[in-house]
């Protein structure tokens, strides 16, 4: 590494506020950036200490630490904050930090709604914990919210006041997301300094453009759906009541019409990281460039018109069974060409693996297995077999994990010396890089074996045959949860202090990423273009 | 670095090989899908080997790719990146040709699932049609018919019983060699009657029927369980498949309703219990459908479900009323079923005289059979 241009703000009109305003009244999307990615990561530890509750319970059989009640409830909120609290702003912090810097923009579009939707996301977090400690506070709190993330009815209408605070967190964390993908269309398609036709933009800035289009899409139809679900509990309707008319697959079909594309929400803010981190550190270009942005077109259409291959159970017509299983497994299309294309940018590269890449090698290895037992569980009979068994939390977690929050892993650590300015320690990059990505398989491996063995999600007890996998699985589920004090470690000794990085980190950085951030020196100023560039 | 770096990769692949090997090396029994005992579960696991096969085949290849770049194109061997790469003539076409090999595959698994999915949606005649209805928590199956009825709940076993969990009191009994029919429904919430060897899952949807079948090859005893999150009580709702020789069947099926017919007359007639015996009733229908919510000590669960011993309604003779129209008829907006439906008079006296009587409660009245007559 060559030592690092010192800068300085001279250039900048004004700078930051002090204190607190500079938080709260922000408008600058590094800062706000910031935030949501504090936030993703104080939601991490919330969301990981339920994990280590669930493993810690599933550890033997027999009940030992709550009620069954109590072990419903966390798996729900396990799930809602880990994909709402956690990947989403973790994602939306990468996008607010860099797609401005890549395509030369000043800042975002829309800087006051940016502000806005990040300050809802804290009152959704406070919602949703209410919602955990509502039904033990309120006389007649009524049964915790112990449906899972997807709320089914009429379990649901079931519960007590808890599920009225998570109906409102929902409401308020689409809220959210719907202006933040608002703001980042926008600033996609009006921002990008003269000359960043849509063809060069990095693949980070696609695959967000195509998320922020799903979000928007599909977070209405979840908001009405759980609004639905509130009537039907206080005001009498019956939309998913049998005895008045209702259907309670109808909230199944509404559910995941929005939790299929959530999926894919969820991924390709990652598969964007991987877009630059491959390339970067194979020091050769993106492989099929125009391959991966159609690709992920592809993938964002389809992801729409397969919902229900999360219901094969609910008794659908031939037809429409049919129609589901062909277009589910014609997904592998678009997913396989995206990670032949990752191999084939390794492909006569000339490669290191610095954390970044060691994250980018592994996720196409776990995320293509995550993908061949995607397509098992695509064939309708065989997933009549697998359904709502451990099998498929085995798979979705391998989807989850490697595809979304190993893909943002990469991505901190790839950015990490430009939004800090200091290089991180890559040692112990390195150790936390090896230590999750065996203690992750270590969870979730054997869940294959139990799901096949017939063990049920969603239970807080399991009869002694599955304790071997249970046991083995929580021991690496431990481990991983502490794999984070480790992490969280290395971001702090990065922000207080360390080598200074250069305008351009990697040796590939250019080559990697053809954006306009490396053009800045790092940390980049409060003020990123005073001047458009422009791209040749 | 670089040795340790070499370490790390050889440590890459040392992993990723033992997935590949323990999924392979021991797909064996317990690893593997719960074997098959019936012709339609036959099928789809012969379906579910063929996918499993393709797709170790696939992780073998993708995996091969990458431990090939990895040895091969390093910086750390002096690989110099070939910056034309994806110009080439596989640059070019590598969007048409790795669509195409994945749409062949996709499409020999999707022929093969298709056919394997006509069998379990075509409905031939069946020879029995067993109706089995979920509720919270435990299962019901009405034999179509014959006049039938099982009510089957979790037995409470230590969990260090092999059987934790896995048995039940009144297991369903269905013949061999015939084509069964399942109705499936629910009571109250979602729930799904799960049992591997015998049948594909649907899930019970209060207010419409489902339909699943089986068509039974071995005799033995199947054990399942509920699959769709029902509530407090999922994890313990196991369901039980006895599985008996054709002849066996009908010397069960007229045993069955000898035994249903004695206990009918039972709680028909018109005699006065005595407290001892309804006691004794009453703590046997206790522990069969109550237990699981208010406990065996009447207690109930704090802020879930009611407790009994202590209560206003049950130490109050001036409720007693009240206490029976709650068992007949359920308590509307909550986990209360009404049991009317469910339970013969005799057995809803003893019950409620038990619930009356039992952990404490001083009301002290003996409630008769004719007394819930008339309250129906």
């Amino acid at each position: 590494m060559s030592v690092a241009t010192t800068h300085d703000h001279h250039h900048d009109h004004h700078g930051p506020p002090r204190g607190w305003q500079r938080w709260v009244y922000s408008t600058n999307h590094k800062d706000i950036g910031t935030m949501y990615l504090f936030f993703a990561l104080f939601m991490l530890f919330f969301g990981g200490a339920m994990a280590m509750y669930i493993r810690a319970e599933l550890f033997m059989p027999g009940v030992q630490l709550a009620s069954p009640d109590f072990y419903n409830n966390m798996v729900t909120d396990h799930a809602l904050v880990m994909v709402f609290g956690m990947v989403m702003p973790a994602a939306a912090g990468m996008a607010n930090w860099m797609i401005p810097m890549m395509i030369g923009a000043p800042d975002m579009a829309l800087p006051r709604l940016n502000n806005l939707s990040f300050w809802l996301l804290p009152a959704a977090a406070i919602l949703l914990m209410l919602s955990i400690v509502a039904p033990y506070i309120f006389p007649d709190g009524g049964t915790p919210v112990n449906t899972g993330w997807t709320l089914l009815p009429p379990l649901s209408v079931q519960n007590g006041i808890g599920m009225d605070f998570t109906i409102f967190a929902i409401h308020t964390l689409g809220v959210s997301s719907i202006l933040a993908s608002i703001n980042i269309v926008t600033t996609i398609l009006n921002m990008r300094a003269p000359g960043m036709t849509m063809m060069k933009m990095p693949l980070f800035v696609w695959a967000w453009f195509f998320t922020a289009l799903l979000l928007i899409a599909v977070m209405p139809v979840l908001a009405g759906a759980v609004t639905m679900l509130l009537f039907d509990r206080h005001f009498g309707t019956s939309f998913f009541d049998a005895a008045g008319g209702g259907d309670p697959i109808l909230f199944q079909h509404l559910f995941w019409f929005f939790g299929h594309p959530e999926v894919y929400v969820l991924l390709l803010p990652s598969i964007g990281v991987l877009g630059l981190v491959i390339p970067t550190f194979a020091r050769k270009p993106l492989f099929g460039y125009k391959a991966l942005v159609y690709g992920m077109g592809v993938l964002a259409a389809l992801g729409m018109v397969v919902w229900a291959h999360h219901q094969y159970t609910i008794g659908m017509s031939l037809v429409a069974t049919n129609y589901f299983m062909i277009g589910t497994i014609l997904i592998s299309i678009p997913v396989g060409l995206m990670l032949m294309n990752f191999i084939f940018t390794m492909w006569r590269g000339s490669m290191t693996f610095e954390t970044p890449m060691l994250f980018g090698i592994a996720i196409i290895l776990m995320f293509s297995f995550a993908g061949v037992t995607g397509v098992m569980l695509a064939v309708v009979p065989a997933d009549m077999q697998y359904h709502d068994t451990m099998f498929v939390v085995a798979h979705f977690h391998y989807a989850l994990i490697p595809g979304a929050v190993f893909g943002l892993y990469a991505g901190v650590f790839y950015w990490l010396p430009k939004w800090t300015g200091h290089m991180y320690n890559e040692r112990l990059g390195q150790i936390f890089f090896w230590w999750t990505t065996i203690s992750f398989n270590l969870t979730f491996f054997p869940q294959h074996f139990s799901g096949l063995a017939g063990m049920p999600r969603r239970i807080v007890d399991y009869s002694i045959q599955y304790t071997e996998f249970n046991m083995i699985s929580s021991i690496g589920g431990f481990l991983f949860g502490l794999s984070h004090l480790l992490f969280l470690f290395i971001i702090i000794q990065t922000i207080r202090g360390g080598a200074k990085a250069p305008a351009k980190p990697w040796e590939g950085s250019q080559i990697g990423t053809p954006g306009l951030e490396w053009t800045l020196p790092s940390p980049p100023p409060f003020h990123s273009f005073t001047e458009a560039p422009v791209i040749k | 670095m670089l040795p340790r770096r070499d370490k790390c990769l050889s440590a890459l692949f040392i992993t990723g090989g033992a997935w590949l090997f323990s999924s392979m090396a021991h797909a064996a029994y317990e690893y593997n899908l719960t074997p098959p005992a019936s012709t339609l579960t036959q099928e789809i696991f012969d379906l579910h080997m063929l996918t499993t096969i393709v797709g170790t085949i696939i992780m073998a290849l993708v995996t091969g790719m990458i431990i090939y770049a990895l040895i091969n194109f390093r910086h750390a061997k002096g690989a110099i990146p070939d910056q034309e790469f994806h110009n080439g003539w596989f640059g070019r076409w590598a969007w048409v040709l790795v669509p195409v090999i994945v749409l062949s595959i996709d499409l020999t698994i999707a022929s093969s699932a298709s056919s394997t999915l006509n069998s379990v949606e075509s409905h031939d005649k069946a020879d029995v049609t067993v109706k089995v209805i979920g509720s919270q928590w435990k299962w019901t199956y009405e034999y179509m018919d014959d006049d039938i009825k099982i009510v089957s709940n979790l037995k409470k076993l230590e969990p260090t019983d092999p059987l934790y969990l896995r048995d039940v009191d009144d297991p369903l009994v269905l013949p061999t060699g015939k084509r069964v029919r399942f109705l499936l429904t629910s009571s109250d919430v979602l729930h799904n009657w799960g049992i591997a060897e015998i049948v594909p899952k649907k899930i019970n949807i209060p207010g419409y029927i489902n339909e699943t079948w089986t068509h039974i090859t071995k005799e033995g005893t199947y054990r399942g369980q509920c699959y769709e999150n029902c509530g407090t009580g999922h994890a313990f709702m196991p369901a039980v498949v006895r599985a008996v020789s054709p002849t066996e069947y009908e010397q069960w099926k007229v045993a069955r309703k000898a035994q249903q017919a004695q206990a009918a007359a039972e709680a028909s007639a018109d005699k006065v219990w005595a407290k001892a015996e309804l006691m004794a009733k009453g703590e046997e229908v206790y522990t069969k459908n109550c237990l699981a919510c208010h406990q065996a000590n009447g207690q109930g669960l704090p802020g879930v479900f009611p407790a009994l011993a202590g209560s206003k309604i049950a130490n109050n003779t001036a409720a007693l009323a009240d206490h029976i129209a709650i068992v007949v008829k359920g308590k509307a907006g909550t986990a209360m079923a009404a049991w009317g439906p469910q339970l013969n008079d005799l057995d809803i006296a003893a019950v409620v005289t038990y619930e009356r009587n039992a952990w404490g409660n001083t009301a002290g009245e003996l409630v008769q059979p004719k007394d819930i007559k008339a309250a129906r």
